[in-house]
Parts: structure tokens; C-alpha cells; sequence
């Protein structure tokens, strides 16, 4: 416990190059699963190609990729860039899927009511589908970003600075408390990410929290229509 | 007017749906369509608006033949009633109400304006002009959905089964709510159903199909049941049996109508048929 109090400024350093490694992966691998979760929706023979290929890459193991990268991308062994590149990838494997789903489960009936109403395609996707498929793409992007920092930390083993860096630190001197607050500080900063994603999820969605017509007041409302 | 001349529509599978289909559609009139269901009766309205491309023939708005139009700008100016509202369920009722407008680049401010008065026209509260769809009952989600067909001001309002999904009551309700608008608004208004009862009430054309879109009898309510062209149309809109085959009894001195069951019907009296629209000349 001493471990963790003297070393307050440490562990909030670590955390914040944390939160800096795995916030480019969640944002890029959402952002980039929507044309490619459009394509796979959109044309059936590139499902199952586009999402065969995603599942092998998250089959990858990610310390070889780490140490792959690099030598591909030409950029330095502890090269932050490498972490984002590799997360970014497992993010898309997880997203791509959701994101055709998601696109996919749109019901056809609203779809159908948007283009007679005279939306263009390009704008039905981004006012009607993407929208509707928002409660799908959020609980996707949720598990991306549990996974995404809990990967962060593999970096660790190859130098790259993050919480990570506490576990192997703390193995390498013996320092149980110092593992121990790495851990914590790595659920604990998944839990606070989560929690933000889902707040952003209310503000731009709020009709999610709309609640129906509570069955009483329809049958009224039915009653008062065979009055009248 | 919107003419179809010898118009098909083969999807790609193979399916034939509508055959060599030919109608005058009269401006500002109500034109209904009934027939079972996969007669047609869907593609048809839904070439009107180009949601759905003819194979071959052609269909004009008033002379122009649709096919050279934007399919966008042509939705835009035909107002599209479906059964399930088809309501975008992420916007307020207010905004779906708006949404051809905003489309058409309408500033937000007068949009609304004008979806407030269109919940009048529909006979709704303004108050439920901030609730989400999922918010309101079938049939007011119903009148929304006529509202928004109506916010561009278009000249032809297409109706797919707009009354299908609610229960009769509310059904009525908003047929006799049709019927007060037409008059006020005196639309083109294309009507589908498979209700004959529906048809004969909202339709100024009725035109009963069969399957491939076969026109079997159009013609006004009275004439059709007045002459009913064949067995088929005869069996459909039920002057055989049941409720329309009526016949006239004397009970306690008033002349009873009674069904082919002896259920009575109605009584018989004198004068004006009650303002019916297609009363007899
Ligand atoms: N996209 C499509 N591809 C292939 N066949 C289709 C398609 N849409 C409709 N059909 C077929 O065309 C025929 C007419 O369909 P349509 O939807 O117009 O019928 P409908 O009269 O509206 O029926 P309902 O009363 O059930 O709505 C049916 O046999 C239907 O199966
Ligand atoms: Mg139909």
C-alpha cells in the first residue's frame, strides 16, 4: 500500500499514457468499421470474405503482431504507433461484424418509409440507418474498448509505456503492490471509458430512453376513441 | 391524372406481379385498389413513385412520363402513407412530421410551424408533437404518419393499407377522418387495401384486382355493386352471401332491411340517401 501512495504521480503518468494508446484504436476501429460494416452489409459475397479474414486477424496473437508491425510499417520497435495499429485491427475484427449486423437489423419498413419520403441513399445511410443502428454499434464499441485497454498492456513486455508497464515492473523487483495497482488501474480506467461511452450513447441517442405508452393509458385511449 | 399504359413489372426472380396493367387515375379523386393479398397491389402504387421501376409500359404524372424525373425529387412530391407508419423511430413526432420539408431544405423554424398546424389537420394534440413514435398509440402514430405525408403540400398521396395494423374501432375513426380531409384538401389520393368494405367507403374509383395485377372491375361503389362484372368480383364484395345480399321485410309496419341470415340491417326510409357520395343519379 505504501508502494501505491509514494508512487500517486507514477501511477497517474502510466494512466494517462494509457488512456493516450487506447483511445486512437477505439475511435479509429469504430469510425473505420462503418464502410467496411456498410460494404459487408451491402454486398453479400463480401460478408463472408471481409469477416473470415477479420476473425483470422483476431486470431493473430498480439505479442508476434507487436513485434511484426514494425518491421511492415517500417516504424521503431517501441513505437507507440505500433500499439495503435495493432489495436486498431483487433478493433476492426470485433466492430466490422457488429457494425453489418447492426446495419442489417435496420427494419425494412422504416428503411422503405425513408426513401419515399424521399431520401437520397447517401442520406438515408447517415440520418436513418447509421442512427437506428446505433444501440447495436454502441454495445459493439463498448467491448472493443474493455478489450482495447486491457491489449494496451501487452506493450509492456516490448517497453511501450502504459499501465502495463507497473506488471512488468512489479514482477521484474518484486513489487506485488505495484501489479496489483496496475491491475486496478487498468479495470478501473476500462470501467471509467465504459461509463463514457455509454453517457455519449444517451446524449446522441435519447430517443433509446423514450419510454412507451404504458398499457393503461392505451387502453384508455382506445376506450375514449369508441366513445367519441 | 397519372396514367399507366400497359405497365409490367417482372422482379428479378422471375416473378411476373403486375401484367400489362393500363388505369386512368383521375385528379383529386380517391382511387382505391383491393384485392387478396400479392395481387399487385403494392408494386403498383410503389411505381408511382418510382420505388419501384416498371419493366415495361409507361406511367405519367400529368403528362410527363416518370421515367425521365428524379426519382428523389418525384418522392418528394408524392405524399407516402404505409401500415406500419414506417415512422423514423429516432425522431420526435414533430421532426417526422417535418421531414420532407427539412429534406427540401425548408429553414427548421418554419417546418415546425407548419408540422404543428398538420397535427391539427390530422386531429392530433399539439402536446404530443415532442414524443418519440414508440410514444403514441397505433392510430396516432397512424395520423402522424398521414400528417408527414402531407407536410410538402403534394399533390398525390399514396396510401399502402394505412389503416391495416389498427384496431377496428380506431380504424373507423380514421377512415371518416380520410374522408373529412379529402374534402378539405382534395387530393390525388391512391388508396390500397384489401378490405372491401374500406374500398367501398374512401373510393370515388374502386378498382378490384387480381393476381398480376388484373384489373377484374373498376368502377364507382355503386356500379360495382350494382353489377358486379363476374362471380370472382360478385363472391368478393360478398353480394352473395353474408351482409350485402339484403332484402326488404315488413315488421310492426316499418320496412326492415335484413341480411341473407335475417339480421337486421337497417330500416328503409324515404328521401335523400343521407348525402352519400355516390348515391345513385
Ligand atoms: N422484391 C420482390 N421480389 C420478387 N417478388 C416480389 C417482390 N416484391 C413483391 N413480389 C411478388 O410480387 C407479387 C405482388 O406483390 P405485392 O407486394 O405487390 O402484393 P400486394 O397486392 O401488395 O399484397 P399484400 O396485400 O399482401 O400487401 C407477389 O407475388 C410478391 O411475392
Ligand atoms: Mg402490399
Amino acid at each position: 500500500m505504501n508502494w501505491v501512495i509514494e508512487n500517486l504521480p507514477l501511477i497517474g503518468q502510466r494512466t494517462l499514457e494509457h488512456l493516450a494508446l487506447s483511445i486512437p484504436p477505439i475511435v479509429l476501429s469504430f469510425v473505420l468499421s462503418v464502410p467496411l460494416g456498410w460494404l459487408a452489409n451491402r454486398y453479400r459475397p463480401s460478408r463472408g470474405v471481409l469477416l473470415t479474414v477479420l476473425g483470422l486477424l483476431y486470431a493473430v496473437p498480439s505479442l508476434p503482431l507487436l513485434i511484426v508491425l514494425p518491421i511492415i510499417l517500417g516504424t521503431g520497435a517501441r513505437d507507440s504507433i505500433n500499439v495503435v495499429v495493432a489495436l486498431t485491427l483487433y478493433g476492426i475484427a470485433l466492430m466490422v461484424r457488429t457494425t453489418s449486423d447492426a446495419l442489417g437489423s435496420v427494419s425494412s419498413d422504416i428503411s422503405q418509409s425513408a426513401t419515399a419520403m424521399g431520401f437520397s441513399p447517401w442520406t438515408r445511410f447517415w440520418k436513418v440507418d447509421l442512427p437506428l443502428a446505433g444501440p447495436v454499434l454502441l454495445a459493439g464499441i463498448r467491448v472493443v474498448a474493455v478489450s482495447t485497454v486491457s491489449l494496451v498492456t501487452v506493450g509492456a513486455v516490448l517497453g511501450i509505456k502504459s499501465l502495463g508497464l507497473l506488471f512488468t515492473d512489479g514482477l521484474q523487483r518484486n513489487i506485488v503492490a505495484e501489479v496489483f495497482a496496475g491491475m486496478v488501474a487498468t479495470i478501473a480506467l476500462a470501467l471509467v471509458i465504459d461509463a463514457v461511452l455509454v453517457l455519449i450513447g444517451r446524449l446522441v441517442m435519447p430517443w433509446t430512453r423514450a419510454t412507451r405508452v404504458a398499457p393503461t393509458r392505451r387502453a384508455r385511449l382506445t376506450a375514449e376513441a369508441a366513445a367519441s | 391524372m397519372i396514367e399507366f399504359r400497359q405497365v409490367s413489372k417482372q422482379f428479378p426472380d422471375g416473378t411476373l406481379a403486375v401484367d400489362d396493367f393500363s388505369l386512368v387515375i383521375p385528379s383529386r379523386k380517391t382511387t382505391v385498389f383491393v384485392g387478396s393479398s400479392g395481387c399487385g397491389k403494392t408494386t403498383i402504387l410503389r411505381m408511382i413513385n418510382r420505388m419501384i421501376d416498371r419493366t415495361s409500359g409507361s406511367i405519367e404524372i400529368d403528362g410527363e412520363d416518370i421515367v425521365g424525373l428524379d426519382k428523389v425529387k418525384l418522392r418528394r412530391r408524392i405524399g407516402y402513407v404505409m401500415q406500419n407508419s414506417g415512422l423514423l423511430p429516432h425522431r420526435k413526432v414533430i421532426d417526422n412530421v417535418a421531414t420532407v420539408p427539412l429534406l427540401n431544405g425548408v429553414p427548421k423554424k418554419q417546418a415546425h410551424a407548419r408540422a404543428l398546424e398538420l397535427l391539427d389537420t390530422v386531429g392530433l394534440d399539439r402536446s404530443l408533437a415532442n414524443r418519440y413514435p414508440s410514444q403514441l398509440s397505433g392510430g396516432q402514430q397512424q395520423r402522424v404518419g398521414v400528417a408527414r405525408g402531407l407536410a410538402a403540400d403534394p399533390n398525390i398521396l399514396l396510401m399502402d393499407e394505412p389503416f391495416g395494423a389498427v384496431d377496428p374501432l380506431v380504424r373507423a375513426e380514421l377512415q371518416q377522418e380520410l374522408i373529412r380531409l379529402q374534402r378539405e384538401l382534395d387530393k390525388t389520393v391512391v388508396f390500397v387495401t384489401h378490405d372491401i368494405d374500406e374500398a367501398f367507403l374512401l373510393g370515388d374509383q374502386v378498382v378490384i384486382l387480381q393476381k398480376g395485377g388484373v384489373i377484374v372491375q373498376k368502377g364507382s361503389p355503386t356500379e360495382i355493386l350494382s353489377a358486379p362484372a363476374n362471380d370472382f368480383v360478385a363472391d368478393f364484395i360478398g353480394a352473395t352471401k353474408g351482409k350485402r345480399a339484403l332484402h326488404i321485410d315488413r315488421r310492426d309496419g316499418r320496412e326492415v332491411v335484413l341480411d341473407s341470415e335475417g339480421r337486421a340491417a337497417g330500416v328503409l326510409v324515404d328521401g335523400p340517401t343521407g348525402g352519400s357520395k355516390d348515391a345513385p343519379a
